[in-house]
């Protein structure tokens, strides 16, 4: 393509075309940035800022900042990691994530990316600890609000795929957060079917479809075996 | 006169692990009253509300870190039967009675060796350096290698069945999510012959102390009571995963049989007492004096009619014969029946990995819902009783637990008192090695309030002495 171009991450030469951003070029070459609130075939939202990367000498989110030639991307850094780090370990404490008894464990993408990340025991921030009735007003949804890390991606998976509004952020600063369009997700349009309730949406264990809980055995789920981000590094293998 | 004499009872912050004993002397040093205080505040019966029906069994195992097993299961048949299931795919319910029978193995091999035989082969009043499982280690390496190697096979079951070695997630309402794939039963079939042979040796140790000891076991901490457990419906066969509830008094006869668990609140009520967090249950019918009564291994030996397995069946029949097929109500025989199960145990294993029901693929059943939901189970340290209530969007709205702890509260503290007044009684000052009898006589029970003190039998127990006036003579305390 006669518009190709190419810049480097962490100093590896990653080939990119015009429009595409550096999250989309590097998992092109097989190099894993980490994520949260981006997912594949939704539109990006530069939220979470775990892919926060060094670009030409400025933190941008890599999953919204298009790639251009001869630029200069720094991931693995010790600071960017540990930059990354804190932002997990503050999504932490900002919820009530107990691992041990949540279905979402192993599957879950927060938790996976705090393993992949090195952080083990979250211990250094205050914690919130909210405190969110579980809604299990539908029939075959259930939401543990408690869990959500304001990713948006079931916004988003709502609006831009289902066609609906089911979710949308209610407050501001650092109240804000993903509700449900009316009094609880019954009286939504929210179904079983959509894009949006589907298990590769919600990377924790917030949005539930019911009955599923723990029937996929310790040693089969998504992260039993693998970190996350390791299907992208695997491409070019 | 005798000045009036207050306990103050402390709640201690852990679930399991911490024990206080008050014993109140006379102004003629004997003892007046003794009491074990258990603060086992769970907090689970109440923050289990709201929470998703099929979560019920990973959340509440957390109850416990030695015998989770018994609590995932018990919640799992509580949550089949809100599920509308009564009848569980055959290799549901073959995975998950091996997954038991490896739990209850391992946690009768854990008291028995790491936890009791420092007192048994040193002496209760063994120098407290002594009483551990290094020095069992050391003084006989075999022993201890092997204590450590069946309890590692009880575990490896657990994880075959449940994902995990300590809090799984096998059972899900309605079965089992995974059966035993060729490869992990081969593996695990290559160990029982060796470990059958392990559980007999660890029998013949258990059933030799306690026929040398007769004259000792027999005055320590003995006394008639009822007994509960379930037993197999059928015919009142031990069986630890399912049966019916059948009560015996202290002579053996029936105070009910037969009865479906499901109608355990019809026949106990718990009593609540104003110096323990820990609830009375007693049998309603014999009211809260006469109706406790006391559960676990000795009690099962005294509630089943046989056991179905030979090696262990024969072996019941022998620890019958002590008692001329009365019930056998000498705390320390508690040690000859756990190891009968044990036995038992790897016996059910073995015939477990045989069948090729656990390569089955059918794992659940589904039924009509119902809102209420009750499952009883014998854990190691006995009968266990979860009881829930969920309503139309599948959230817990109620939620009662009796464990054997629980149930066995009035026969400790009558444990207790026997020994403080049989060992304590008359003395000024408590030593080390009294201590250590009272604590015998309680550990025999295995109660969850142990935990702790399983590693290094350090239990943070605490005896107070206090004289007729009420004044604090002497104190003991360790581990806390």
């Amino acid at each position: 393509m006669s518009d190709a171009f190419a810049f480097t991450i962490d100093g590896v030469e990653v080939p990119a075309r015009p429009g595409q951003t550096i999250m989309e070029a590097a998992d092109a070459a097989g190099i894993y940035i980490p994520r949260l609130c981006d997912h594949e075939g939704l539109r990006h939202q530069g939220g979470c800022r775990v892919c926060t990367v060094k670009a030409g000498g400025r933190s941008v989110a890599a999953c919204t900042q298009p790639a251009a030639p001869g630029l200069t991307v720094d991931s693995e850094t010790l600071h960017i990691q540990a930059m990354r780090r804190d932002l997990v370990e503050m999504l932490f404490h900002e919820g009530n994530h107990l691992c041990p008894i949540c279905e979402a464990s192993g599957n879950c993408e927060l938790q996976a990316m705090a393993y992949r990340l090195g952080m083990t025991e979250p211990t250094r921030f205050p914690w919130l600890e909210p405190c969110r009735p579980v809604d299990a007003s539908h029939p075959d949804i259930a939401l543990d609000t408690n869990r959500c890390i304001s990713c948006g991606r079931c916004i988003r998976a709502s609006q831009d795929v289902d066609g609906k509004g089911v979710f949308g952020y209610v407050g501001r600063g650092i109240h804000r957060r993903v509700a449900v369009n009316g009094p609880d997700l019954a009286h939504t349009d929210a179904a079983v079917t959509d894009f949006a309730m589907s298990d590769e949406v919600c990377p924790v264990g917030c949005i539930l479809r019911k009955g599923v809980g723990f029937s996929v055995p310790i040693g089969e789920r998504d992260f039993d075996h693998k970190l996350i981000g390791q299907d992208i590094e695997d491409r070019h293998k | 006169m005798t000045e009036p004499r207050l306990i103050e009872i402390s709640p201690v912050t852990r679930v399991e692990g911490h024990g206080k004993v008050t014993i109140h002397l006379d102004r003629d040093n004997r003892v007046a009253e003794a009491r074990l205080h258990i603060v086992e505040f769970r907090g689970f019966e109440r923050f289990i509300r709201g929470r998703l029906l099929w979560e019920v069994p990973v959340i509440v195992q957390r109850l416990c870190g030695i015998c989770p097993v018994s609590h995932h299961l018990a919640a799992a048949k509580a949550m089949d039967q809100i599920m509308g299931v009564d009848v569980l795919p055959p290799t549901a319910e073959k995975m998950r009675r091996l997954m038991h029978y490896g739990q209850v193995m391992q946690s009768h091999v854990l008291h028995f060796f790491h936890l009791s035989a420092p007192d048994l082969l040193f002496g209760f009043g063994a120098p407290a350096e002594r009483r551990n499982i290094f020095e069992v280690i050391r003084q006989n390496p075999e022993l201890g290698r092997r204590a450590v190697l069946m309890r590692q096979f009880g575990q490896e079951i657990i994880e075959a069945t449940a994902g995990k070695k300590i809090h799984g997630t096998g059972a899900i309402p309605g079965g089992i999510n995974r059966n035993l794939p060729i490869a992990t039963r081969d593996r695990l079939l290559a160990r029982v012959g060796e470990m059958e042979a392990w559980a007999m040796d660890a029998l013949a140790l258990a059933r030799t102390y306690t026929l040398d000891h007769a004259d000792l076991i027999r005055d320590f901490a003995s006394f008639p009571s009822s007994h509960l457990s379930i037993v197999r419906k059928e015919d009142g066969a031990l069986d630890l995963y399912h049966g019916a509830m059948r009560a015996i008094d202290a002579t053996g006869a029936a105070i009910f049989d037969g009865l479906d668990y499901r109608d355990y609140h019809k026949v106990l009520v718990e009593d609540v007492r104003s110096w323990s967090y820990m609830k009375f249950p007693f049998i309603a019918d014999l009211g809260p004096d006469d109706g406790w009564y006391r559960v676990g291994p000795l009690s099962r030996m005294n509630t089943a009619s046989f056991i179905d397995t030979p090696l262990a069946g024969a072996a019941h029949r022998e620890l019958r014969a002590v008692t001329g097929g009365a019930p056998n109500n000498a705390t320390l025989t508690t040690h000859w029946a756990r190891m009968i199960e044990v036995v038992h145990c790897v016996e059910k294993i073995a015939e477990l990995l045989h069948d090729p029901d656990l390569q089955g693929t059918d794992l659940v059943a589904k039924g009509d819902r119902r809102a209420e939901g009750i499952g009883v189970i014998e854990a190691p340290r006995g009968n266990l009783i979860h009881h829930y209530r969920v309503d139309e969007n599948d959230q817990v709205t109620f939620c009662n637990l009796i464990v054997s702890t629980t149930h066995n509260n009035e026969g400790m503290n009558r444990a207790v008192k026997d020994v403080a007044v049989r060992y304590l009684s008359g003395q000024d000052r408590i030593t080390e090695g009294m201590l250590n009898h009272v604590e015998v006589a309680i550990r025999a029970y295995d109660p969850c309030l142990s935990c702790a003190t399983h590693a290094l039998g350090q239990m943070p127990l605490q005896v107070e002495l206090f004289d007729a006036t009420g004044a604090l003579i002497d104190r003991a305390q360790r581990g806390a």
